[in-house]
C-alpha cells in the first residue's frame, strides 16, 4: 500500500542561495532554486507541465511570500497544465501532497513545486512593518489572541510547551540538547546560517523571548528558496536520479483549526497527520533511517517525534537524554542539516529538501553515514501540519 | 485601535460581538449551544460538538482555571511592556473551552497551571476586553 499508488516521485531538488539579508528578491531566488532543481532531475523547463507552490499570494508579513506559481510561470514562459497554492493546507507540505496526486491522476507529468522566503532582507529594509503600524483590528485567526498580547506564534507555542513540561516534566536541558544537536549538525552544512559551535550552556543562558522558549527555541528568518520536482513514476525512468516514491502522507485534521481549543494541550495536529500517514503504508516507524522534523520552534521538533512514533507520548523527554538517539551518527538522526534553528527558516521545503539529499547522498560533510532508504519528514505545528514519509527508489 | 497605545483590537463580528461587549455589563458571554448546551469559542455559527446551529451567547461565571501560560519577555506591543502574563483559562462551566487572555493583578512568577483565576474587563473603545486575574485565596 502507497500513497497514489507509487505513482509519484521526487526526481530532483534545488536550492538558491541562502542567507540573512542578502537583498535579493523572493521570485529572484525562487528562480534559482527552480532552474537547479530543473537541472536536477536531468529535465528541461518544456518538460514541466504543472506549478505549485505555498502559501499563494497571501496577506503576511514583509518577504514571507516570495514568489506565486504566477510569478514562475511567467518569467521562464511556461506552458503549464495544472498549477495549485494555497495557505489553507496541511502545513507547508500540503501543496506538494497535491502535486503529487495531481500526477497520479494524470493532471500533470512534471510539477515544479517551490517555497521563497526573503523574511531576512524584508526585515532589514524596515518593511516588516510593526503590527502597530500597520494592523487596524485584529480579524480572523488572531481575534482571539493578539487583543490580549498574544502576538507572536512563540507566545501560542510557548503555552503549549508549558503545559507539556507541567505534564510530563520535559526540561529545558532535555530540548536543549536538541538544538545543540542541530547547531552541531548545521557545522557540516555550508548552506546553514548559524554553524558556530553552540553549548547547552549558550542555550540556557540565551534570553527569553517567551517562557519556556529563549531566542534559540526560535528559529532564524533568512532569505532563500527551495524547488522540488514531484514526476510521474513511469516518466521518471532515465531521469538524473533514482526516484524517491512518496510512499506516504499525512494530512489529517481531526480537531477544530485552533490554538487553543485542541482537547489535548499536551499533543498537536502533527499526532493527526502522522497517524493518518502510517494508516497509509506498511512501513512503521522501526523502517525509518532518518527524520528531518519541523523546528520552527525547537518545542515543535520534539512534538514531531512524538507525533511520528519515535517515542511514546510523554517521553521525549528520555528519548531526547540520549544522543544517541538522533545524533547524526545516532539511530535516527534528526535535522542534519541544522533544521531552521541553526539552517534558516526556509519554511517546511527545506526539511524535504535535506531528506531528499539525503536519500541521493548529496549531502557531502553532513552525509548520514548508514544505509538509507526510508525518511519521514513532519512540517508545521499547532493546528497546522504535513507529514510524508519517503522511500528511495522501491 | 489607537495607534499611539500600540493596542490592537479585536474585530468586532456578528458572532463576536456579544464576547467582546459583554463587559461593559460585567458579563462574560460565551457562545452556547442551545440543544446539547456545549459551550463555544470562539464563537462560530454552530455546534461543533452536535451540529446544531442553534447557538447564542449566555452568561458564563468568568471563573476559571490556568492550563496555560507564558511569560512574554520580548517587547511586540507598546500597550503590553514586558515581561507580561498570558494564558489560556479553561471556563470552570466547561474545561475543554478555553480563552486566551492577558492576565493582570499577578507576579509574573507567581502564575502557575491549576491556578483559579476570574474574569476582570478592560475597556477601550466599543470592547471591553476580558483579562483574568487570580483569584483571592
Amino acid at each position: 500500500m502507497t500513497f497514489a499508488d507509487g505513482k509519484a516521485v521526487i526526481t530532483g531538488v534545488g536550492q538558491s542561495q541562502i542567507g540573512r539579508r542578502i537583498g535579493r528578491s523572493g521570485i529572484d531566488l525562487a528562480l534559482e532554486a527552480a532552474e537547479r532543481a530543473v537541472h536536477h532531475a536531468g529535465l528541461t523547463f518544456d518538460d514541466i507541465d504543472g506549478v505549485a507552490s505555498y502559501p499563494g499570494p497571501v496577506a503576511a508579513e514583509a518577504g514571507f511570500v516570495g514568489a506565486t506559481t504566477h510569478d514562475v510561470r511567467d518569467a521562464f514562459g511556461m506552458k503549464t497544465r495544472w498549477h495549485v497554492s494555497g495557505v489553507e493546507t496541511s502545513g507547508q507540505l500540503g501543496t506538494l501532497m497535491d502535486a503529487a496526486a495531481a500526477v497520479a491522476t494524470g493532471r500533470a507529468t512534471h510539477v515544479l513545486c517551490f517555497r521563497s522566503v526573503w523574511e531576512a532582507t524584508a526585515q532589514a529594509s524596515g518593511r516588516a512593518a510593526a503590527l502597530t503600524e500597520k494592523a487596524t483590528r485584529a480579524s480572523g485567526h488572531t481575534e482571539f489572541r493578539v487583543p490580549f498580547g498574544a502576538v507572536s506564534p512563540a507566545n501560542w507555542i510557548g503555552m503549549y510547551a508549558q503545559r507539556y513540561m507541567h505534564e510530563f516534566g520535559l526540561t529545558r536541558e532535555q530540548i536543549g540538547k536538541l538544538v545543540v544537536n542541530a547547531r552541531r549538525n548545521a557545522g557540516l552544512n555550508p548552506n546553514a546560517i548559524y554553524t558556530a559551535a553552540m553549548t547547552l550552556d549558550d542555550y540556557l543562558s540565551a534570553r527569553m523571548i517567551s517562557t519556556p522558549l529563549g531566542l534559540y527555541d526560535c528559529d532564524v528568518p533568512c532569505d532563500g528558496a527551495t524547488a522540488i520536482i514531484v514526476s510521474r513514476r513511469e516518466e521518471a525512468a532515465g531521469l538524473a536520479h533514482d526516484p524517491i516514491a512518496i510512499e506516504s502522507v499525512g494530512a489529517a485534521l481531526y480537531e477544530r483549526h485552533s490554538w487553543d481549543q485542541r482537547g489535548d494541550l499536551t499533543t498537536m495536529a502533527a499526532h493527526d497527520a502522522a497517524a493518518s500517514m502510517w494508516d497509509g503504508t506498511d512501513l512503521t516507524p522501526a523502517d525509518v533511517d532518518f527524520a528531518t522534523l519541523y523546528d520552527g520552534f525547537s518545542y515543535l521538533c520534539t512534538q514531531w517525534i512524538e507525533a511520528l512514533g519515535f517515542t511514546e507520548h510523554g517521553r521525549v523527554g528520555e528519548f531526547l537524554d540520549n544522543e544517541e538517539n538522533y545524533a547524526l551518527d545516532g539511530k535516527l538522526p534528526i535535522n542534519p542539516h541544522g533544521g531552521q534553528l541553526s539552517a534558516g527558516r526556509l519554511h517546511g521545503y527545506g526539511f524535504l529538501h535535506e531528506a531528499c539529499t539525503q536519500l541521493w547522498r548529496e549531502a557531502g560533510d553532513r552525509q548520514i553515514k548508514k544505509d538509507l532508504s526510508v525518511a519521514a519528514i513532519g512540517v508545521g505545528g499547532g493546528p497546522e501540519a504535513g507529514s510524508m514519509l519517503l522511500r528511495l527508489g522501491a | 485601535m489607537s495607534a499611539d497605545s500600540g493596542r490592537v483590537l479585536p474585530e468586532v463580528t456578528a458572532e463576536s460581538q456579544a464576547f467582546w461587549t459583554g463587559g461593559f455589563d460585567g458579563e462574560l458571554r460565551i457562545t452556547r449551544c442551545q440543544d446539547c448546551r456545549g459551550w463555544i469559542h470562539p464563537p462560530v455559527g454552530a455546534c461543533w460538538r452536535c451540529r446544531s446551529r442553534d447557538v447564542e451567547p449566555e452568561v458564563a461565571s468568568g471563573r476559571a482555571t490556568v492550563a496555560s501560560f507564558t511569560v512574554n519577555h520580548h517587547q511586540w506591543l507598546p500597550a503590553f511592556p514586558a515581561p507580561y502574563v498570558i494564558a489560556v483559562v479553561e471556563l470552570d462551566e466547561q474545561p475543554d473551552v478555553r480563552l486566551t487572555t492577558y492576565l493582570t493583578g499577578v507576579e509574573v512568577d507567581e502564575v502557575t497551571v491549576g491556578m483559579s483565576v476570574e474574569v476582570v474587563f478592560e475597556e477601550h473603545d466599543d470592547v471591553a476586553l476580558p483579562f483574568f486575574r487570580p483569584v483571592a485565596a
